[in-house]
């Protein structure tokens, strides 16, 4: 690299000198005299053209690019913030209506069986009930049947003692022919019987 | 012959010559591609964030990538403070890059490759760090060319070392990206001259031009690499100092 410099300026030193005065033409080719990057004859107007278009460029990029693409990035951050803390919410109200519903099936599970319970109960007391009634029914229609069999009894007794002395009375009648009063055989009768007891 | 000098490409043509005042302003092939290149970035920056989407797009996400390299590159270098420098180095990176890769076209001006330009935005640079450096820190600014903790006896020397080292980074940051440019561009050039030289000479000089083609396609893709790094270096180098304009104190 350095010899092709070197080669370039023994190259252009014996060139024909441009003749003074010949500077301003308009042209480029009499501006061999020196490496192109050293020369001073453009230096303004580099100068100046440079720092119009930096400074133009400099004024676009602070107010325009700048503000843009940071703009861009802000609003993209912010988006991604808010769809987490979205994420978040949706995360929590989900977890909120899972325990929602656990609890309304605990609750279901304790009502069903409070009912069942209760109708359990229900039924249990209605059966005891049923069973009281019909017991008490039984028990008094025993104590019915027991006082009429007592009764039954009793008169069949008495019709005993009633019948004894009638036949009592008739055995004397036509053993003894002794008219005897119905009175006296009802007594004896009686009497009889209450030994023989 | 022109077209195989490899110091042509550097050459300044008047397009529309202009004086003010015995100034010579003409506007120049240098000019013109000083314009191609605000063109060019400016085009690149604008059309592709135009739709502003969410989602970007390829050319959208290129200019994301961009600004938000160069933004930490800053930020690494300058901290969070340096980022009020960060469109300014936002726009040298841009100019600097956009200019070096039109340098790449064959027949095309490279901007970059003349000293004058590397050493105007260099200064640019170094004024931007002493004039906010003197606003910001009054006198306090010079604590950065006297390190703390230094013994009484060396001092001045040190100093001295301090004031040579900042006045010579504007030196040293325009030669580095201009003595890139320009070797890299009469390289190609010599190369490239080397194909059509040998291309003239006949079957021999076919078959012997295929070296240097190799090397120039080689050298091209070598330039391109070094066109993206010197503009990354001049961008980083210019947050380093910007840094010194904030914190002057070593």
């Amino acid at each position: 690299m350095a010899e092709a410099f070197r080669i370039q300026l023994a190259q252009a030193e014996p060139g024909p000198a441009p003749a003074p005065g010949s500077e301003t033409a308009g042209t480029v080719e009499p501006e061999h005299k020196s490496f192109p990057p050293f020369d001073a004859t453009h230096f303004a107007s580099q100068l100046f053209w440079l720092a119009v278009t930096f400074l133009f460029f400099y004024w676009l990029i602070t107010k325009v690019v700048v503000p843009r693409i940071s703009g861009i990035l802000a609003a993209r951050r912010e988006r991604i913030s808010a769809d987490i803390a979205e994420a978040e919410r949706a995360k929590e109200a989900t977890e909120k209506a899972a325990a929602a519903y656990e609890k309304q099936l605990a609750d279901a599970r304790a009502g069903a069986f409070r009912i069942a319970e209760e109708a359990r109960g229900q039924a249990k007391a209605e059966a005891d009930a049923t069973r009281a009634r019909i017991e008490g029914d039984l028990n008094r229609k025993l104590a019915e049947a027991e006082a009429r069999i007592g009764d039954i009894k009793s008169k069949a007794l008495a019709d005993v003692g009633a019948i004894a002395g009638e036949a009592a009375e008739a055995v004397v009648k036509s053993l003894a022919d002794v008219n005897v009063s119905t009175q006296e055989v009802g007594d004896a009768v009686h009497a009889a019987l209450n030994e023989r007891r | 012959m022109a077209a195989e000098d490899p110091i042509h490409q550097f050459h300044i043509e008047r397009l529309v010559p202009i004086h003010i005042g015995g100034l010579d302003i003409s506007f120049t092939n240098a000019a013109l591609f000083m314009v191609l290149t605000v063109l060019g970035a400016g085009a690149f920056l604008l059309l592709s964030t135009g739709s502003r989407r969410v989602v970007p797009g390829r050319w959208q996400s290129a200019a994301e990538l961009t600004y938000e390299f160069v933004a930490k590159t800053v930020r690494d270098s300058a901290g969070e403070e340096g980022m009020r420098f960060f469109p300014f180095v936002f726009a040298l990176f841009m100019f600097v890059l956009v200019a070096n890769l039109w340098g790449l076209f064959p027949y095309f001006f490279t901007v970059t490759a003349q000293i004058i330009v590397t050493a105007a935005l260099s200064l640019a640079v170094i004024l931007t760090v002493l004039i906010y450096g003197l606003w910001r820190h009054k006198l306090h600014f010079f604590h950065l060319f006297v390190p703390s903790g230094v013994p009484k006896a060396i001092l001045p020397f040190v100093v001295l070392i301090e004031v040579l080292s900042f006045v010579s980074r504007p030196i040293s940051l325009s030669i580095r990206l201009f003595a890139n440019m320009l070797a890299g561009h009469i390289t190609l050039k010599v190369f490239a001259g080397f194909v059509t030289m040998l291309g003239s000479l006949g079957a021999v000089g076919i078959v012997g031009a295929i070296l240097p083609l190799a090397a120039t396609v080689g050298l091209t893709a070598l330039e391109l690499l070094v066109a993206a790094l010197q503009a990354y270096v001049f961008a980083v180098l210019a947050s380093l100092y910007l840094n010194d304009a904030l914190h002057p104190g070593h």
